[in-house]
């Protein structure tokens, strides 16, 4: 076997082949699918859990504070003390609750992310599933979270909850619209759906690069929107802890509150990796049209880095934010999608498309 | 069996179940997680078929727009402890001739449509082909039913609207 960290493509070619070597096509196809199902759970956990260390972690240092440090060396293991208490709580049945929905709920949710973060491309050959319309899936299925929130508002049988399952389906729905049109702007740049494709569009210098001024809009409209879409802070009515409990969760325990937490974190890393792969060049190194040297001394860096260094970045900016900005009211929000966000986004990709046209980026 | 007949199977037996679910449930809510199931699943057959925009088309504009627009117009004017009553049995007859009519109709012209097999790679969609087509003029162009649907998609809007400021 030969494991190339700069590119895998050898190297799942090589698994590929000697499953085919001992067992019908069949059964290969099925073992694939385990393996690629167990790897993808695997990171799913191990990063939902960081990404909640990591949140704190810098809610503290924005606060002045220590944050945790009391489990494992710098608190390392904290978020995962905390997983095992959850695992051990009780999980509190509702009365009059809708008990099907309300058990079905978390998993809608968990279930929209886990087909989200299979069609990313996290290095050179390590990309799951290379759709020739990879960015429109992603958005397709990013979108089927949201019933899961409305569906635990509803069933959960609170006001609070379905206060603030109406507020989060109101928020997604009109904030879609602006990561939708966001994105359009790089498959106008880069004349493709495919995420392979775009990524090795952005060899001679990244998106927000070539595209200049009008991808650099589009890049902040698409943090602006994705963090709303995410339901996270400055954009988290739905579960405003001091009007709402916790919104649309509010009736769930243990475990079932976990998947709710963890879905809401995975869901910040696949905006961050969205953002990283079409704006920042996903696992391109950095280069610049041109500049031979440089480069070659970006390409030393594993691909695998860069598009996790790049993802941590974004991911670091959404906390940024959430720890900076006062929460909005919800006019204010809506406000902000339909006559800022909006109008300003359709005017930016005409201008994308006649720069386009005019041939008038960076190429 | 071949996975791929195995998935066929499983996706269409889901379409079939929860089809069958959707329309006898008795709770409002649960009839609209049945009907999100069986467009979910309808997308899985597209993905088989190797035509993914369709697939995604189906995700976003179905399992995505209508169906969270139905759940949520539900969440809007309807109680958890809502539901429906038995509907009259001239009611429960009615409806089952037409479905059995329809499902004749269907059943007849899928035998008649004369399906050649062939063991050629499937055709692959180009996004290109298809925004072009969209926006095309000429023949078995879109530019005028794209543009009279907009038009009737406003209107509908505008009304919309109106319907909802009458009180003030």
């Amino acid at each position: 076997m030969d494991l190339n960290i700069y590119d895998f493509t050898s190297f799942t070619k090589w698994v590929d082949t000697a499953l085919n070597s001992v067992m019908s096509p069949g059964w290969t196809m099925l073992v694939e699918l385990v393996i690629v199902g167990i790897v993808f759970i695997a990171a799913y956990a191990v990063i939902g859990l960081y990404l909640v260390l990591a949140e704190r972690k810098v809610c503290a240092i924005i606060q002045n504070r220590q944050g945790p440090n009391r489990v494992g060396p710098f608190g390392l293991f904290q978020t995962i003390a905390d997983l095992f208490k959850l695992l051990g709580k009780e999980l509190i049945s509702i009365k009059n609750a809708d008990q099907f929905l309300f058990n079905l709920a978390p998993f809608i949710l968990i279930i929209a992310s886990f087909m989200a973060i299979a069609a990313l491309p996290f290095a050179k050959g390590l990309h799951a599933i290379d759709l020739n319309i990879g960015i429109f899936y992603m958005f397709a299925v990013s979108s089927l979270g949201v019933i899961g929130i409305l569906l635990a508002g509803w069933s959960s049988n609170s006001k609070y909850s379905l206060i603030g399952a109406i507020r989060s389906g109101a928020q997604v729905v009109s904030y879609e619209l602006s990561v939708g049109l966001a994105l359009l702007s790089v498959v106008i740049f880069s004349g493709s759906m495919q995420l392979s494709t775009i990524v090795e569009s952005q060899a001679n210098g990244w998106w927000i690069i070539k595209g200049h001024i009008p991808a650099l809009i589009a890049f902040i409209i698409f943090l602006i929107a994705g963090t709303a879409e995410t339901n996270r802070g400055p954009f988290d009515l739905a579960e405003a802890e001091s009007e709402l409990t916790a919104g649309f969760h509010t009736e769930y325990s243990g475990i079932k509150f976990a998947f709710f937490f963890l879905a809401e974190y995975m869901n910040m890393f696949i905006v961050a990796a969205i953002a990283s792969t079409v704006f920042l060049g996903g696992w391109m190194p950095f280069h610049l049209g041109g500049f031979e040297s440089l480069n070659h001394v970006m390409d030393f860096i594993p691909p695998v880095i860069w598009f996790f260094g790049k993802t941590a970045f974004v991911i670091f900016i959404m906390m940024w934010i959430k720890w900076t900005f006062p929460r909005l009211r919800i006019d204010q929000l809506l406000k902000l999608e339909w006559k800022y966000l909006l109008p300003l986004n359709l005017m930016n990709i005409v201008l994308i498309a006649f720069i386009v046209l005019m041939g008038w980026y960076i190429k | 069996m071949e996975l791929n007949q195995f998935i066929f199977f499983l996706l269409s037996g889901l379409i079939l179940i929860f089809s069958v679910l959707a329309i006898t449930s008795r709770k409002i809510l649960r009839a609209a997680v049945y009907l999100l199931t069986v467009l979910v699943a309808t997308s899985g057959l597209y993905f088989m078929l190797n035509y993914e925009f369709m697939a995604a088309v189906q995700l976003t504009l179905y399992a995505g727009g209508i169906v969270v627009l139905i759940i949520f117009s539900i969440l809007l004017t309807s109680h958890i402890s809502h539901k429906f009553e038995q509907p009259a049995l001239a009611n429960v007859f009615a409806g089952a001739l037409t479905g059995i009519l329809g499902c004749g109709v269907a059943i007849w012209s899928i035998i008649k449509f004369p399906f050649v097999a062939t063991t050629q790679p499937a055709l692959v969609v180009d996004m290109k082909v298809v925004g072009t087509q969209l926006m095309n003029t000429g023949n078995y162009g879109y530019a005028l039913p794209f543009e009279v649907i907009s038009v009737l998609l406003l209107a509908a809007m505008i009304a919309a609207i109106i319907i909802a400021k009458k009180g003030n």
